[in-house]
């Protein structure tokens, strides 16, 4: 085969690649370094108390959100990969459908469920004639996490669970084991490699959304959040070049840790 | 048929509230952008007032979004299905290297490449209003996955081999590239087209930081209305989103499937 | 060496066509030939090897040897080290692609395009050649009918069996009229009965083309069914090249010995027109001398009759009843157990004592143990 010709043709996509992703992110960086602070605004993150807070929150949002996300996934996948019955294709497909909505657009699922004129409020007001609105702080933001995060495990989940051969579980409990112990012992481990893969991609996709925050309240102090307020508000463009390159460098390297720990291709966060 | 014990109705009862937390907001926000009065339910009546409303204002985003989705199709076509034919054939780790980096805009949040791209080229006026910025912006995001999805297929299918069967009747690297390696990866293609459009409709975390007012996309006019207008217009807004988006999506469902499956269903 | 089949088509099934394009075999020549791949891996040490035109050369050895390596060099798949050369008809053609050598591949996994059914596949070559669509209709007809698949004409290639597929894949390699034809183990992806059926096919198939056809395989069998000449390849080298009976009955080296058929081995010393083992001594008056180990094929050891002297006594280790005969492992002196036919009717247990009658004129030595 021709080097020559695999050079070219990899060329186009080298170039715009090049100029408009890898010199911008170089000059991120080097913005980054170009404030008041000088290079000390990448440490900013864990030295300022009000950054370092927003991370703290991030990451634990983020982590509850992929634990949840893995626990509703797991249980729902492998009841769908094991189970036949009437409508389960359509099931299937309802669970992996809002993949590829917007976070504005999943923030406003949020408000519809939650909000001020929710169906929770609704439902709430009736039996206990109190309006329950949770959709404009942490905990909505939380549930619209959770939403968007659902169609993104489940398929992993669910192609990890075809492959599951059902004569180990038939052996586990041929030994006497009970259901919960299969579950704890076979099946999970079983699905370490996609969990992992799954979580990686869920925890990367919290710590970096932006929509539904946006879109729920400005007031939630998520990083990306934090980092839009610097940049238009403040015009800190210093701080939030910072900030913003840290954020992105702990994705990436999530996801690259994952997918060394998981062995096959983690897909990409969307 | 295996008895059905109480775990197989829990779960099935799981999994059916798990769908509708997903499904329920939707159909709600659907009936909410066509009802008179979504506070006082669906008695104030159906109209189709909102959706005409939201054309009146917002249907330059409509288009805008539709052309993006289309303009970053051709791009990530051009410059995906070349690479992805490269990173399939070549040895070695410069390929993996190079794949790596090119699923880093997914990885990177979309905030970060945004801002990344303001810094860099945001002086360019001429091109900082246009809506190319954005469409760059969009390339970025969207060319893993035609990349991927292509280089999924062209793994599946032994390319080298078909390759140098087609060279050995004579075949110029031309003609084995438009008759022998590109229809075999038509499934790759389309379901990394799909992808594409889909993705690029819905984006919205670099998009806000790249648009200009004469640029505004679907999802940033959407992010205006639920900020700024009432709950029925948000809705009717969502509800076009949704009618564009919807058929993408099943398309995309239908892609994913076994290409044998769908051949017999077609015959 | 080696004889070349006479040319031409005694039977009706000829190829038709002008003479220009004809099947005209050529003869290929490696002139110091050696692979090295990019990552270091030397596949295939320098190498000399002069095919004739018509014949067909089987390339045998276990893998990694380095025969598919150069069947891939003559089909300029892949380039030589410096210095090597590759020749068709005694013209360099080492610079040229693949696509300007005009040589039929078949593959193992058969290489069919899956987005053409089977016409659209047999056609592409001459497609791509620019052959006008009456002659082209014509040629893909002929094509069809000599592998005896125009039923298939229009299926899938997904909706094919292995057999079928093979079929396809060389009606479309044969199709474009190749100086050569290339096969590189085109029968390993099949199941054991297709593939005695189709390697008969495939004979036939040389035989009536007069092609120069070059054939890998790792199937001894196969090699020593379709081959004019069988080149034994060991780590990169040729370990021998000849005439199946010549590779059979007067293997050049240990290697070969062994990985063609079954050879007993046994270790003693020639003395006096005979060769002493612990076993028993055999008589052999021509032994050289100094011989130290001799190497005998099943076929030319069998169980003395009732009141013959054995040459050798040994003791069953087991018996297997293969239908025709039984094959018997005979411990006899030391080293590994002789195998040995005998007569199917009778019984065997193991520990019965048995002698043996050893034919000389089957008798070898090698070089390197003498």
């Amino acid at each position: 085969m021709a080097r020559y010709r695999l050079f070219l043709l990899i060329l186009p996509a080298a170039i715009v690649f090049t100029a408009f992703f890898l010199l911008p992110l170089a000059q991120l960086f080097v913005i980054g370094a170009g404030g008041k602070d000088g290079i000390a605004a990448y440490a900013a993150i864990v030295t300022d108390r009000n950054y370092r807070a927003s991370l703290v929150a991030t990451v634990l949002l983020s982590g509850g959100v992929t634990l949840a996300t893995l626990i509703i996934s797991g249980i729902a996948g492998v009841f769908l990969t094991r189970n036949r019955f009437p409508f389960r294709p359509a099931v299937t497909a309802m669970l992996t459908f809002p993949l590829a909505f917007p976070g504005v657009v999943i923030g406003f699922m949020v408000i519809m469920l939650a909000g001020r004129q929710g169906l929770v409020g609704d439902v709430t007001q009736w039996v206990f004639g109190d309006k329950l609105v949770f959709a404009y702080s942490m905990a909505g933001l939380f549930m619209g996490y959770v939403y968007f995060s659902i169609p993104r495990t489940i398929l992993t989940v669910m192609a990890s669970a075809e492959k599951l051969d059902p004569k180990l579980e038939e052996a586990a409990r041929s030994l006497g084991a009970s259901p919960l112990r299969v579950v704890w012992d076979v099946i999970i481990p079983g699905l370490m490699p996609a969990f992992v893969a799954a979580g990686a991609i869920c925890f990367a996709t919290a710590m970096g959304a932006f929509g539904t925050a946006f879109t729920l309240a400005t007031r939630i102090n998520v990083l990306p959040m934090v980092i839009y307020t610097e940049f238009t508000d403040q015009a800190n463009i210093a701080m939030a070049a910072a900030l913003s390159f840290i954020l992105g460098a702990i994705t990436w390297l999530v996801l690259a840790v994952a997918r060394t720990a998981a062995g096959s291709s983690v897909a990409a966060a969307g | 048929m295996r008895k059905r014990g109480g775990l197989f109705w829990f779960q099935l009862g799981f999994t059916l509230l798990i769908v509708s937390f997903l499904i329920v907001p939707v159909i709600l926000s659907m009936l909410a952008g066509l009802t008179v009065n979504y506070q006082s339910g669906l008695e104030s009546g159906l109209t189709f007032r909102w959706v005409a409303a939201v054309w009146e204002g917002y249907r330059q985003t409509i288009f805008l979004s539709i052309g993006l989705a289309l303009a970053s199709l051709a791009a990530t076509l051009v410059l995906g299905v070349p690479a992805a034919y490269v990173l399939a054939r070549a040895r070695g780790g410069w390929a993996r290297a190079i794949e790596e980096l090119l699923v880093m805009p997914v990885a990177v949040p979309g905030l970060a490449t945004a801002l990344a791209l303001i810094v860099a080229y945001g002086t360019w006026g001429g091109f900082r209003t246009s809506w190319t910025f954005i469409l760059v912006g969009h390339v970025l995001f969207t060319l893993p996955f035609m990349v991927r999805s292509v280089l999924a297929v062209m793994h599946a299918i032994d390319l080298k081999t078909l390759e140098e069967g087609a060279a050995s009747l004579g075949a110029s690297f031309g003609q084995r590239f438009f008759q022998v390696i590109l229809p075999n990866c038509r499934s790759g293609i389309l379901a990394g087209a799909l992808m594409v459009v889909t993705l690029s409709m819905g984006e919205f975390n670099m998009t806000w930081l790249l648009h200009t007012p004469l640029t505004k996309t679907l999802p940033v006019g959407l992010a205006d209305a639920y900020a700024s207008l009432r709950l029925e217009i948000g809705s009717a807004y969502t509800l076009v989103f949704f009618v564009m988006i919807v058929p993408l999506l099943v398309a995309i469902q239908w892609a994913a499937r076994e290409p044998r499956a769908r051949r017999t269903e077609r015959a | 060496m080696g004889g070349a089949r006479t040319q031409g088509a005694p039977d009706g099934t000829r190829m038709s066509g002008s003479d220009s394009d004809a099947l005209r075999p050529v003869s290929v020549r490696l002139e110091r030939c050696g692979k090295t791949f990019a990552d270091g891996t030397k596949a295939l040490e320098p190498l000399d090897l002069e095919i004739a035109a018509g014949e067909t050369a089987v390339f045998l050895g276990p893998s990694g040897c380095g025969k598919t390596t150069t069947l891939r060099l003559i089909a300029g798949l892949e380039m030589p080290d410096p210095g090597g050369r590759v020749l068709f008809d005694g013209v360099d053609v080492t610079a040229l692609p693949v696509e300007k050598r005009n040589v039929g591949l078949v593959f193992q996994s058969y290489a069919l395009f899956p987005n053409m059914d089977v016409r659209g596949n047999v056609a592409y070559g001459l497609r791509v050649r620019g052959m006008a669509k009456p002659e082209r209709e014509k040629r893909v007809d002929e094509m069809l009918a000599m592998m005896r698949i125009e039923a298939l004409a229009h299926r899938r290639i997904d909706q094919l069996s292995g057999g079928q597929r093979q079929r396809v894949a060389l009606a479309r390699a044969l199709a474009v009229r190749p100086r050569a034809l290339l096969l590189d183990e085109p029968l390993t992806a099949l199941d054991a009965k297709l593939r005695d059926a189709l390697r008969v096919e495939i004979d036939a198939l040389l035989r009536r083309l007069g092609i120069t056809a070059i054939y890998v395989t790792h199937d001894q069998a196969e090699a020593m069914a379709l081959g004019d000449r069988i080149v034994v390849m060991e780590h990169g080298r040729v370990a021998q090249a000849g005439t199946p009976r010549e590779i059979y009955q007067a293997p050049a080296t240990r290697f070969v010995a062994e990985f063609i058929g079954t050879m007993n081995r046994l270790a003693g010393r020639a003395e006096a027109g005979r060769f002493v083992t612990a076993a028993g001594a055999i008589p052999w008056p021509e032994a050289p001398a100094g011989a130290r180990e001799i190497l005998f094929r099943p076929e030319a050891v069998r169980l003395s009759a009732d009141g013959e002297t054995p040459h050798l006594a040994g003791a069953v280790i087991s018996a297997f009843f293969m239908g025709d005969h039984t094959r018997l492992f005979v411990a006899a002196g030391e080293g590994a157990p002789l195998v040995v036919e005998a007569a199917a009717r009778r019984h065997f247990a193991r520990g019965d004592r048995v002698g043996l009658v050893v034919d000389p004129a089957g008798l070898l030595t090698l070089k390197d143990s003498a």
